[in-house]
């Protein structure tokens, strides 16, 4: 007989439903073009997510071209500085192409392939996605064109450049704020287009089912890893994970395999911009509502209208007006705190990692980092604190120069 | 009987066919639509599809999106659509109006209140371009429950089983989606058209309106010949697009682009129809 306490513990693994619902969030709203491609997709994926060749290959994949397991690093003489709890870094940055993004693409391009698609599109706001899904296709011998805010092809002009080196398409987005939302909007466009043959690899946990799920489980390597290397070096849980959230899926890869660990708490971290009170900002959970967009229920920076409003952050791949439906699920049962960091803050936490560690994070990263420290500095050096280092600061180095006045 | 059922009614007794033409509303300026939209009937619609812009047209091609950025530089709402709809029903109580749009500003504004809105301002039906059937239950129950028809689309991606659903949850009409793209694409195949109508005959006894792609009058008299409605969009928005004079003259102007385009299409609409009277007479 099962007690009342297991009776009302909620089983994560077993979300989504099978209409990929988180709750009330998830979903799918998309055009009725794209609704049959959609079912196909999420049929392939439950054949290929059992299927044991499948997982081998995806599992090789991650160990020999990625380069996983990615290291957990303790920063000791951050921790020190610091002198609060333990921190740990989980070193994304050092998968090939410097994020976490490359282990999603690998998974769909895999799918892609097994599917007879021979044609990859991607959105991307750092061009980290871009990045990913073009050596994917390079290496795979597929079409790649990649859709990106004329705003951000600016902001990210290394990574322009390394998608074009790797033969991909990279198309300016022109329309509304010029940024990853607008990236989005037109990469949908495309595939409802040529949808026959072709594979959109999404970039984060959302979109309509079953990406989100998908994205999830392909992500989900980061916090099983991270996970069994904690316990290797401490003997124990941790006591707190934190991580930036843009569409939120280097944040769920990390959380979802603690979901169910009652002790360890989860933090969400959003990008405040200049400062939430300002409306400058990028941080839907913290001060959004929920709506529909981009084929899913979930938070939004919306007016009162219903009208998507322009978001802001220094960091290119933390700037969307959305973000994945299971994080809206677990702000609404209380189970990850959300919570969010200024462009100030961030930019000084990239300068302490880069200088006290050695290790030069992405400006998304830095985020998780700022709050990250702080959150330590509130704990004892015998607690434990997991971070999310998700990505390489290299496709930075243009903005903060920028900001701080250098010309390189 | 609802405006929606007269008007297919009455068609198909003269045994022609309607054309629906869609406008944003407050494209390109507040004061142009619903001059326009009177100028449309008296152009030969038979029913006026208006759009609701929205930041995010996933589903537009360029023309429209343009259109709706247009109208968010007027702060186009809800309110401002159902507006517009209060002040045509002034003098046309007869032609129906289906409003276009996008979830989010419904989900924002709340279905039920939504729908209750709608109706008393005088919106017949409502497309709902990123509301599929399968989440659709309480949208469709809010719409219902104030007499406003839920259209729905058809691609020809659509899978028998699929029309199947949406014939039982759709109502007013259906309006088949002529191509695998965005609106304004230029691709439309009059054949494949024709043989997927038929294919969802077998399962829906709604009127079949056929839309995106249709640009010109020869095309219109294609597509009207396999169907009992044309809808036509990006062709007139490109057309009003011309004339973003914002003076005295920009209404007229409009309506007199607009009157010549949907002319053609009507006469050669009606003519195709007078030939096969006369064939099988
Ligand atoms: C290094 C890095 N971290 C985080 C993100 C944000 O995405 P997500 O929230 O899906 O992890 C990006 C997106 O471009 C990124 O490049």
């Amino acid at each position: 007989m099962p007690t009342d306490k297991t009776q009302q513990a909620i089983d994560y693994a077993a979300m989504p439903d099978d209409r990929g619902h988180f709750g009330i969030y998830g979903g799918r709203f998309v055009s009725e073009t794209l609704m049959q491609a959609l079912d196909e997709l999420r049929d392939a994926y439950e054949k290929f997510s059992k299927d044991k060749e499948f997982q081998a290959q995806f599992d090789a994949d991650l160990a020999y071209y990625v380069g996983r397991p990615s290291p957990l690093y303790h920063a000791e003489r951050l921790s020190n500085e610091v002198g609060g709890a333990q921190i740990f870094l989980k070193r994304e940055d050092l998968n090939h192409t410097g994020a976490h993004k490359i282990n999603n693409t690998i998974g769909q391009a895999l799918l892609a392939r097994a599917m007879g698609k021979n044609r990859v599109i991607a959105e991307t706001g750092a061009g980290q996605h871009g990045v990913a899904s073009a050596t994917v296709a390079a290496r795979f011998g597929m079409e790649c064109v990649v859709y990106m805010g004329a705003e951000d092809i600016v902001r990210q002009a290394p990574n322009v450049y390394r998608m074009k080196l790797l033969g991909a398409e990279v198309v300016p987005v022109t329309s509304g704020s010029k940024t990853l939302k607008d990236a989005l909007n037109e990469a949908m466009r495309d595939w409802v287009t040529n949808v026959d043959n072709t594979f959109y690899i999404i970039g984060t946990v959302a979109g309509p089912h079953p990406y989100p799920q998908m994205v999830r489980d392909f992500q989900s390597v980061i916090g099983r890893e991270a996970r069994t290397q904690i316990l290797e070096m401490t003997g124990k849980l941790p006591d707190a994970l934190v991580a930036c959230v843009g569409g939120g899926s280097n944040a769920i890869g990390l959380f979802h395999p603690f979901l169910e660990d009652e002790s360890v708490e989860i933090y969400g971290v959003e990008a405040a911009g200049d400062g939430i009170e300002t409306g400058h900002h990028a941080a839907p959970l913290c001060a959004g509502e929920p709506g529909v967009l981009h084929g899913n229920r979930t938070y939004l920076m919306e007016d009162r209208a219903g009208q998507i409003i322009e978001t802001h952050s220094v960091s290119a791949g933390l700037d969307y007006p959305g973000v994945g439906p299971e994080h809206a699920w677990l702000k609404d049962i209380g189970r990850v705190n959300y919570t969010a960091i200024t462009d100030k803050e961030a930019l000084a936490a990239f300068h302490q990692l880069t200088r006290v560690e050695g290790i030069i994070p992405a400006l998304e990263s830095s985020h998780a980092m700022a709050y990250g420290v702080k959150l330590a500095a509130t704990m004892s050096p015998e607690q434990s604190l997991i971070i999310n280092l998700s990505g390489r600061g290299d496709k930075d180095i243009n903005t903060i120069a920028k900001i701080e006045g250098i010309e390189l | 009987m609802s405006r929606l059922q007269s008007c297919f009614e009455q068609l198909k007794a003269e045994q022609r066919k309607a054309l629906i033409p869609y406008v944003m509303t407050g494209d390109p300026h507040p004061d142009v639509t619903v001059p326009l939209m009177h100028a449309m009937v008296k152009a030969g619609a038979n029913i006026i599809e208006l759009g609701a812009p929205f930041s995010d047209p996933m589903a537009d091609g360029p023309v429209i999106q343009a259109a709706a950025e247009r109208a968010l530089e007027f702060d186009i709402s809800l309110d401002d659509v159902f507006n517009n709809v209060a002040d045509f029903r002034k003098l046309d109580d007869v032609t129906p109006i289906i409003m276009m749009g996008y979830l989010n500003l419904i989900e924002v504004a709340g279905y039920d209140n939504f729908a209750a809105r709608a109706a008393a301002a005088g919106v017949d039906g409502v497309i709902t371009v990123d509301m599929p059937p399968e989440e659709a239950d309480d949208y469709i129950s809010a719409l219902k429950s104030h007499g406003l028809a839920p259209v729905f689309l058809i691609a020809p991606t659509t899978t028998s089983e699929r029309i199947g659903k949406i014939g039982n949850v759709a109502d007013g009409f259906v309006y088949y989606v002529s191509l695998k793209g965005v609106t304004g694409a230029a691709n439309l195949d009059v054949d494949s058209v024709a043989e997927k109508l038929a294919e969802i005959r077998q399962q829906i006894d709604l009127p079949l309106g056929v839309g995106f792609g249709i640009s010109n009058a020869e095309t219109a008299a294609q597509v009207s010949a396999c169907s009992d409605a044309v809808v036509v969009g990006s062709a007139i928005v490109k057309r009003m697009a011309a004339h973003q004079t914002h003076d005295a003259t920009q209404t007229e102007d409009i309506i007199r682009d607009v009157t010549e385009l949907l002319n053609g299409m009507r006469q050669a609409m009606d003519a195709d129809i007078e030939n096969k009277i006369t064939k099988t007479a």
